[in-house]
C-alpha cells in the first residue's frame, strides 16, 4: 500500500512538473526569451494524464473537518452527469414504454385469455390471508414508490413543464417523503413473499415444458403447471432478486456515505443501479399487472377474494389442483352457486 | 458579455486559507458549508501546491444536468446559480459535480439533507439583486455591484483569480511564459472541456 502511494506521489510530482514544463513550453512559442529556458525534449503532460496517474480523482489534505472536501477533482462526476441525463431515461423509456407496446400488441392479437371450459361456479382457496396481505402490501407500496421514482427520473421532461416549478418543487418534496417512508413497508413486503412462497418457486422438471410450450400464452395449449408456472416463478424472483437489489442500493441513496464502500463512486453507482433496476422492474411488473387483470379471465379472483374459479385453477395449475384435491381440500361451493350434480 | 471563470495559479497559492474565511464571513455561510476550500496535494513532499477550489460554474454544468427539479440557471455571464426555493435537498448535484461544491446543512439525514449550497460566484439568487431575502438565502450580490468575487479580490498573492476566462487565461499564461513554469489550471478541463491555459 505504502509502495503504491509513494510511486502516485512520484508520479504526481514529475506530473506537476511535467504539466508545468509542458505548457511553459506550450507558450513559449511566441516570446523568443521564454523560449530560451526549453528544455530539449519538454514531455507533454496534461490533466487527463494527470487524472490517469491518479486512477480518476485527484486527492489532497484539507484544513476543515469535511474529508470529502479532500477531493479536489472526481472528473467522474461528468460520466454521472451523462448516465443521469441520457443513458438512464434511453433505458427506462424503451423499457417502459416497449412493454406498453408489446402487451398491447398482445392484447389485441390475443384478447382476453379466456377460461375454456367457462367457469364452473365452484371455487377453490389459492391465496390466504396472509399471502394476500404480503402480496398487496408491496404491491401497493411498489406502485406508490414506482411512480416517485419516475418522477425523480421523468418529472423534469414531462410534469415539470404542465404544471410549473412551484408546484412541481412542492409535489416532488412530497413524492421524496412518501418514497423514504413506504420503503420500509416495501422492503417487509418483499421479505414476506419470500419466505411465504419460495418453496413453491423452486425451478422444477415442469418449467422447462411450460416454456416449450411458451406457457400457453403463444398458442392455446395449457401446459401443466403446479401452485406457480415458470413464467409466475420468473415474476416471483425479479421481484426477489431485483427488490432486494433496489432496498440495498435504496437505502444507500437513503443514508449516503453511511455505509462501507460508500464513497462519492459507491454513490454514484447505487444511484444508477436503483435507477436502472427499478425502471426495468416496472417494466416486467407492468406485464405481471397486465396478465394478472385484464388480459386472463378469473386471474384476478386469485389475488383479489383469495378463491380461484375450479376450472381456471383446472386450465392454469392442473398439478396444484390434483395436490389440494388429494390432500383433501376440496373445493367449497359459494352460496348460491350450482350443486356439482348439475353440471 | 463576459464568461466568468476562476483560476487558481497552484504555484502561487500559500495556503493561506484567506480566501476561505473572506467568503464564509461576506456571505454569513452556515456552520459546516465551505463554499470555498483549499486543497493541498502532495502535502509535505517535493512538488506539494495548494489549490483553491469552489464551484467553477461549469460550462454544461453537471449539477443543473441532474437536477430532479431543474433549479438551475446560468447567468448571461456564464454563472451557475440555484433556486433554493425548488431545490428538494436530493444530492444529486453532489454526486455530479466533478469539484465537491455543492453542500447540505444536514448530512442525509432521511433524505432530508436540507436546501443545497454552494458558491454563488457573488452573484446572489434568484431573487431581486441586493436584497435582504436574497443575501439570506445566497449571501452578498457583489457582481450586481459591479465587483467581482470577494474571494479572489483580497487573494494576497494574487494566485486566485475571477474574471473573464479570456483575460484570466491571458494573465496565467504571461505569468507561466514570464517564470517558466506553472502546473496548468486545475480543473478547466474538466469545467470548461478546455486545455487552458498556459
Ligand atoms: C427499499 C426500497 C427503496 C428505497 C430505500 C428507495 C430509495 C430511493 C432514494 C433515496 C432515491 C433517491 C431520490 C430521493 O432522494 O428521493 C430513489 C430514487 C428512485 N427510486 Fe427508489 N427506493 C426504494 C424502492 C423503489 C422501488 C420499488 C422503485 C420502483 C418501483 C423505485 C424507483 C426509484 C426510481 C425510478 C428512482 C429515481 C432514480 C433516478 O432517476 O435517479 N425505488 N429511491
Ligand atoms: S463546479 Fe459543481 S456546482 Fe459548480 S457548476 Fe460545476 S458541477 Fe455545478
Ligand atoms: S440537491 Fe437540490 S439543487 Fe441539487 S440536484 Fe437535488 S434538487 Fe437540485
Amino acid at each position: 500500500m505504502m509502495g503504491i502511494r509513494t510511486r502516485l506521489r512520484t508520479a504526481l510530482v514529475a506530473l506537476v512538473l511535467g504539466v508545468g514544463i509542458g505548457l511553459a513550453a506550450a507558450t513559449a512559442t511566441a516570446p523568443e526569451a521564454a523560449a530560451q529556458q526549453q528544455p530539449a525534449a519538454p514531455p507533454a503532460a496534461t490533466e487527463q494524464m494527470l487524472f490517469n496517474y491518479l486512477q480518476g480523482n485527484v486527492q489532497g489534505r484539507v484544513t476543515i473537518p469535511d474529508r470529502r472536501a479532500a477531493t479536489l477533482i472526481q472528473p467522474a462526476g461528468r460520466d454521472f452527469q451523462d448516465f443521469w441525463r441520457s443513458t438512464m431515461k434511453w433505458i427506462g423509456g424503451i423499457a417502459i414504454l416497449g412493454m406498453l407496446a408489446v402487451l398491447a400488441i398482445f392484447y389485441l392479437v390475443r384478447g382476453t385469455i379466456r377460461i375454456e371450459a367457462g367457469p364452473s361456479g365452484r371455487t377453490i382457496q389459492r391465496f390466504n390471508g396472509v399471502e394476500r396481505f404480503a402480496h398487496w402490501l408491496t404491491a401497493s407500496t411498489f406502485i406508490v414508490l414506482g411512480i416517485t421514482g419516475l418522477n425523480i427520473t421523468f418529472g423534469r421532461e414531462l410534469l415539470l413543464p404542465l404544471i410549473g416549478p412551484d408546484a412541481f418543487t412542492a409535489w416532488s418534496e412530497l413524492a421524496k417523503v412518501a418514497h423514504n417512508y413506504l420503503s420500509f413497508p416495501f422492503t417487509l413486503g418483499v421479505a414476506l413473499m419470500l419466505v411465504l412462497w419460495i418453496k413453491d418457486n423452486l425451478p422444477s422438471a415442469t418449467d422447462a415444458r411450460w416454456f416449450a410450450e411458451g406457457g400457453g400464452l403463444i398458442g392455446h395449449g395449457h401446459p401443466p403447471a403446479r401452485k406457480f408456472n415458470a413464467g409466475q416463478k420468473l415474476i416471483f424472483w425479479s421481484v426477489v432478486l431485483g427488490g432486494a437489489a433496489i432496498a440495498v442500493t435504496g437505502y444507500i441513496m437513503m443514508f449516503p456515505f453511511q455505509f462501507w464502500a460508500t464513497d462519492i463512486a459507491g454513490m454514484q453507482l447505487a444511484i444508477q443501479l436503483h435507477g436502472i433496476i427499478a425502471l426495468v422492474m416496472i417494466a416486467i411488473i407492468l406485464a405481471h399487472i397486465y396478465i394478472g387483470s385484464l388480459g386472463m379471465e378469473g386471474a384476478f379472483a386469485a389475488m383479489g377474494t383469495g378463491r380461484v374459479d375450479l376450472n381456471w385453477a383446472k386450465e392454469h395449475h392442473s398439478l396444484w389442483v390434483d395436490e389440494m384435491m388429494s390432500g383433501g381440500r376440496a373445493a367449497a361451493a359459494p352460496p348460491g352457486a350450482r350443486s356439482a350434480g348439475a353440471d | 458579455m463576459a464568461r466568468m471563470k476562476f483560476l487558481c495559479d497552484a504555484d502561487r497559492c500559500i495556503e493561506c486559507n484567506a480566501c476561505v474565511t473572506a467568503c464564509k464571513n461576506e456571505h454569513e455561510v452556515p456552520w459546516g458549508i465551505n463554499r470555498r476550500r483549499v486543497v493541498t496535494i502532495n502535502d509535505g513532499k517535493p512538488g506539494e501546491r495548494s489549490i483553491s477550489m469552489a464551484c467553477m460554474h461549469c460550462t454544461d454544468a453537471p449539477c443543473a444536468a441532474v437536477c430532479p427539479v431543474d433549479c438551475f440557471y446560468t447567468t448571461a455571464d456564464g454563472v451557475v446559480l440555484h433556486s433554493k426555493d425548488l431545490c428538494i435537498g436530493c444530492g444529486y448535484c453532489f454526486y455530479a459535480c466533478p469539484f465537491g461544491a455543492p453542500q447540505y446543512p444536514r448530512l442525509g439525514n432521511f433524505g432530508s439533507r436540507g436546501k443545497m449550497d454552494k458558491c454563488t460566484y457573488c452573484a446572489g439568487g434568484p431573487e431581486a439583486d441586493s436584497t435582504p431575502a436574497e443575501y439570506a438565502k445566497y449571501g452578498s450580490n457583489r457582481l450586481a455591484e459591479g465587483k467581482l468575487p470577494l474571494c479572489a479580490e483580497m487573494c494576497s498573492t494574487k494566485a486566485l483569480l475571477a474574471g473573464d476566462g479570456d483575460i484570466i487565461a491571458q494573465i496565467y499564461a504571461e505569468r507561466v511564459t514570464t517564470r517558466g513554469y506553472g502546473s496548468g489550471a486545475w480543473g478547466w478541463r474538466t469545467a470548461y472541456k478546455d486545455m487552458v491555459a498556459g
